[in-house]
């Protein structure tokens, strides 16, 4: 069952549009992200569905209940559609306590004053705060009032959880340390979570379902975290799931060469198509590089000493590939090569491109 | 869960806020604006600019606009000049007790100017002055050192109140400025003196010509000071002619058009005035200048220190310690003219005024109770409209902005005048020779102090925050009530006291609007001394002074327990 079914979403500016036509549908109990680069409209998505903004066109619906419906006068104010919201700058109340935060739910809601506490001590416990109900956000870390954000908007059991970028203003460790968390919470409470991030990473670590959106505000796929990575639909999504090389390939004679060299590319599923001109996409992680053997013959035009890894640019015959071997491997194989050494790459993973389609993505 | 009526019921609200934040700017500022230009204008029925013009060449009318120029000329270049330069020496220099320096300058602020006036006229006058006396009695002077009675003393007492406008601006841009602009010069090879020419001064002088602008318009429209040293000589401007026209004719035809074309003279020279002042802040000077804290590197002043530090003593001591100490000296005599004796001075003024004298008794509570209630209806009414103009968003808001904007530009003269326009009885409502029309007017003359401190309060106020409410389920009204206000609170507190101490003082708007029992604190001093009682109304203007400092230094508490 859906539990939000959104159906030709148009919103923004008659010369801006932001998004266009959309539709999407979230199922219940699952965590689902949207993902896109930083001003695709993502923001705004999440904003209708709270019911922050309304759009020009379509309809909302939440359990299969219309909430926005212009065209039959229906937009329910956000306080009546029973979510759960947490910002990406918390917006924890200053003036109250911890406390304070998390009971308002529950004291508009008219929940009496012994279970209001229960509930909200028990939400304090779950989000690891107990102790810390008395004190004031500004005494606070921002990862802790994070978590007083979030239990503040799980306290009135929503069925729907909406997150917008709720990570991105802590710091690495704790990024990574509260995206499993929030993870956590979810399982343990059954809500269904939208979150929304332009953090591919956090987008794969913790969802069920993810959608990626481009820069025009278009779903380019829906699909589980390992179809999204390992089968990209396109060219878009491919290059936004990580760094991506592209190496350019041409057919000629039935063969395809590398760059303006004669070397055929190394890799048995070759492209079907018209188009003479390709582009084989993989990612660092998919290459493979060895001093000798089978493989394309190539250069090391830079070599970068990371700690953890070697980084290298190679250069096939006027193309260049970036990638990455890890320290103590390239020591044990004999692999740190300086600039100018020749080498050898093969690959593990390909994704083939039509060259004036990927052009046109990343030209945007 | 979802019912239509529920958005109806929050629409209904935005619209209700809107119409009321409209209404207000509407009723207390826009009408009484139109009305004067409509006066300014219209003759029997129809539009005549010929008539308007023949009134502007009338040599009274042309003296006084010709006045209000070149004193409002003179005191902007003075305070410019003075202020720029102790902003820097406070901010930019190694000489000794800047703190305390930068907190007695800003001293002036709280002092109404034409307190000053009467301290000066006291000290300089040129028969009677004290220290005109000194000079001739004791030094053998044939006459007066300094006349204050002219266009040099009017503008010099201006100066003295006015030059903090420039003095805090260029402190707070002289603080704010990145330091590492002046070093990469230096490193270029720069003198001190070329980076003073070619970088700092730039940098600040959109702060500069700012705080220049707010004084030109300050004391285009200023009554205070031009009526006490002015009328000696027949020095009049644009106010003080609105005033004695007026008060003379008893409110005639003849003069009430007059006034309004006047007042449109300034209404006018206020918008472009404004106009210029945020076309040049916004010429980009804050993205020069950071919004962190630096410490920027102090010139040393090695052999001038010390004797810049005197010059600033004695500047102090002059401008600021002598004024005050002389109005609450002659507050204390028992005659007018007699020497400062111990057997001369005595309290039993002070207990006359606060006691037994009628006037000043009435004057004290009106003024306490007038601006009290303006500070706090304007606090209420700011902090809504600033609400609809800041967090909202609906339609027809744009009109809102607009009318936000006339409080700020509008001078007090021409609110009053505007008052009596429209709360005459013309319109089915007659407040005149009430303390109401004085209240009306005092909302409409600090209604932009009130939105200046309300939309800084609630734009910290992140949308998040409200949307969260929201969220949790709040309405419309609960948010407001739990999260806004609260969360407005300082700015209101802020709002509040930035009308109330004024209000104690005011004088250009009180004295085109009082009757004999709605006199303010500041209409009794000036009256008083008008009237030749020159002991009582010094004794009301220490009184005054007292009140005014005790406020501030509650402000200043405030402030430092909210953090501000």
């Amino acid at each position: 069952m859906d539990i939000i079914r959104m159906e030709g979403i148009s919103k923004g500016y008659p010369d801006h549009p932001v998004l266009t036509d959309l539709n999407l549908s979230i199922k219940k109990g699952e965590c689902f992200t949207l993902l896109g680069p930083s001003g695709c409209g993502k923001t705004v998505l999440l904003r209708l569905i709270a019911g922050f903004e309304t759009p020009e066109a379509g309809r909302i619906f939440i359990d299969d209940e219309p909430v926005t419906d212009l065209a039959n006068g229906i937009d329910v104010p956000t306080e009546n559609r029973g979510l759960g919201v947490v910002f990406q700058d918390y917006a924890v109340w200053p003036h109250m306590t911890v406390f304070d935060n998390i009971a308002y739910p529950l004291k508009i809601a008219d929940v009496p004053k012994a279970e209001r506490k229960e509930r909200v001590m028990k939400m304090i416990d779950i989000v690891g705060m107990t102790g810390l109900e008395k004190r004031y956000p500004s005494e606070l870390s921002g990862g802790q009032q994070q978590r007083v954000a979030l239990a503040r908007a799980l306290v009135g059991n929503p069925s729907l959880m909406l997150l917008d970028e709720p990570l991105s203003n802590l710091d690495a460790n704790l990024r990574e340390e509260m995206r499993f968390e929030i993870k956590e919470l979810q399982r343990k409470l059954g809500v269904t979570v939208l979150y929304v991030t332009h953090d591919q990473e956090i987008g794969l670590a913790i969802s069920d379902r993810v959608a990626i959106m481009d820069r025009k505000g278009a779903i380019q796929q829906i699909g589980t975290p390992w179809e999204i990575f390992e089968k990209p639909a396109n060219p878009f999504v491919f290059n936004f799931m990580g760094i991506a090389n592209f190496l350019d390939v041409r057919r000629e004679n039935g063969q395809f060469l590398v760059g303006t060299g004669n070397q055929p590319i190394p890799w048995p599923n070759l492209p079907q198509g018209d188009t003479d001109k390709w582009v084989a996409g993989f990612r660092p992680s998919d290459v493979t590089l060895s001093r000798e053997g089978a493989g394309l013959r190539g250069v090391i035009r830079r070599a970068n000493f990371l700690g953890a890894t070697m980084d290298y640019l190679v250069e096939i015959d006027g193309s260049h590939l970036r990638t990455a071997i890890e320290t103590h491997k390239a020591i044990a194989s004999d692999l740190i090569l300086k600039v100018g050494a020749p080498c050898v790459i093969s690959f593990n993973a390909l994704h083939w491109f039509e060259a004036d389609k990927l052009k046109e993505v990343l030209s945007e | 869960m979802s019912s239509p009526a529920n958005k109806k019921g929050s629409f209904g609200v935005a619209q209700v806020i809107l119409f009321l934040s409209i209404a207000i700017l509407v009723i207390v500022v826009a009408f009484p604006v139109l009305l004067i230009l409509f006066n300014a204008f219209w003759v029997e029925d129809h539009f005549d600019l010929a008539n308007t013009i023949s009134i502007l060449k009338q040599p009274m009318t042309y003296e006084a606009l010709t006045n209000s120029l070149i004193i409002a000329s003179m005191s902007t270049i003075g305070s410019t000049i003075v202020g720029t330069f102790f902003a820097w020496l406070v901010t930019r220099t190694d000489i000794p007790y800047h703190n305390f320096m930068k907190s007695m300058f800003l001293v002036p602020f709280m002092l109404p100017s034409f307190i000053g006036a009467i301290a000066w006229k006291m000290l300089l006058s040129p028969n009677a002055g004290l220290i005109n006396r000194f000079f001739m009695d004791h030094l053998g002077f044939d006459g007066p050192i300094f006349n204050i009675y002219s266009y040099y003393g009017i503008s010099a007492v201006e100066v003295m109140y006015l030059f903090p406008f420039v003095f805090i601006q260029v402190c707070g841009a002289l603080e704010r400025m990145d330091p590492t602009l002046e070093e990469s010069a230096r490193i270029s090879g720069a003198g001190l003196l070329t980076i003073t020419r070619k970088i700092t001064i730039p940098l600040v002088m959109p702060s500069i010509l700012s705080g220049a602008l707010l004084i030109m318009l300050y004391s285009m429209a200023h009554f205070g000071t031009v009526a006490v040293l002015g009328i000696e000589r027949g020095i009049y401007n644009i106010p003080v002619l609105i005033y004695e026209r007026i008060h003379q004719s008893g409110g005639s035809f003849e003069s009430i058009r007059m006034g309004a074309i006047l007042a449109t003279v300034l209404v006018i020279s206020a918008a472009i005035i404004i106009w210029a002042q945020r076309k040049i802040l916004s010429t980009g000077h804050y993205q020069i200048i950071g919004g962190k804290s630096f410490r920027p590197t102090q010139l040393k002043l090695r052999g001038l220190r010390i004797p810049l530090m005197l010059f600033c003593f004695a500047y102090i001591g002059f401008t600021i310690v002598l004024p005050t100490v002389i109005i609450f000296l002659v507050g204390g005599l028992s005659t007018y003219g007699l020497p400062f004796t111990p057997e001369n001075l005595s309290l039993a003024n002070y207990k006359f005024i606060l006691f037994d004298f009628d006037v000043t008794r009435d004057a004290i509570f009106n003024s306490v109770t007038l601006g009290f209630t303006a500070a706090v209806i304007t606090m209420f009414a700011g902090v809504m409209i600033s609400y609809v103009i800041v967090k909202m968003k609906v339609r027809g808001k744009g009109i809102l902005e607009f009318l936000g904007m006339l409080p700020f530009s509008v001078p007090g003269s021409v609110i009053a005048l505007g008052v009596i326009l429209a709360w005459s009885g013309q319109f089915g409502i007659n407040l005149y020779n009430t303390v109401w029309i004085i209240l009306v007017a005092y909302i409409a003359r600090y209604m932009a102090f009130s939105l200046k401190a309300n939309s800084a309060a609630l734009e910290q106020i992140h949308d998040s925050l409200i949307e969260a409410a929201r969220a949790c389920g709040a309405t419309m009204w609960q948010s407001l009530k739990d999260i806004v206000l609260p969360l407005a609170k300082p700015g209101m507190l802020a709002a509040f006291f930035l009308i109330f101490l004024p209000s104690l003082r005011e004088l250009t708007v009180s004295i085109m609007l009082y009757a004999p029992t709605t006199r303010t604190i500041g209409v009794a001093i000036y009256t008083l001394n008008e009237d030749g009682e020159t002991v009582i109304s010094c004794a009301l203007a220490g009184i005054a002074l007292i009140i005014i400092v005790l406020g501030q230094f509650i402000i200043n508490h405030f402030n430092k327990k909210a953090g501000v």
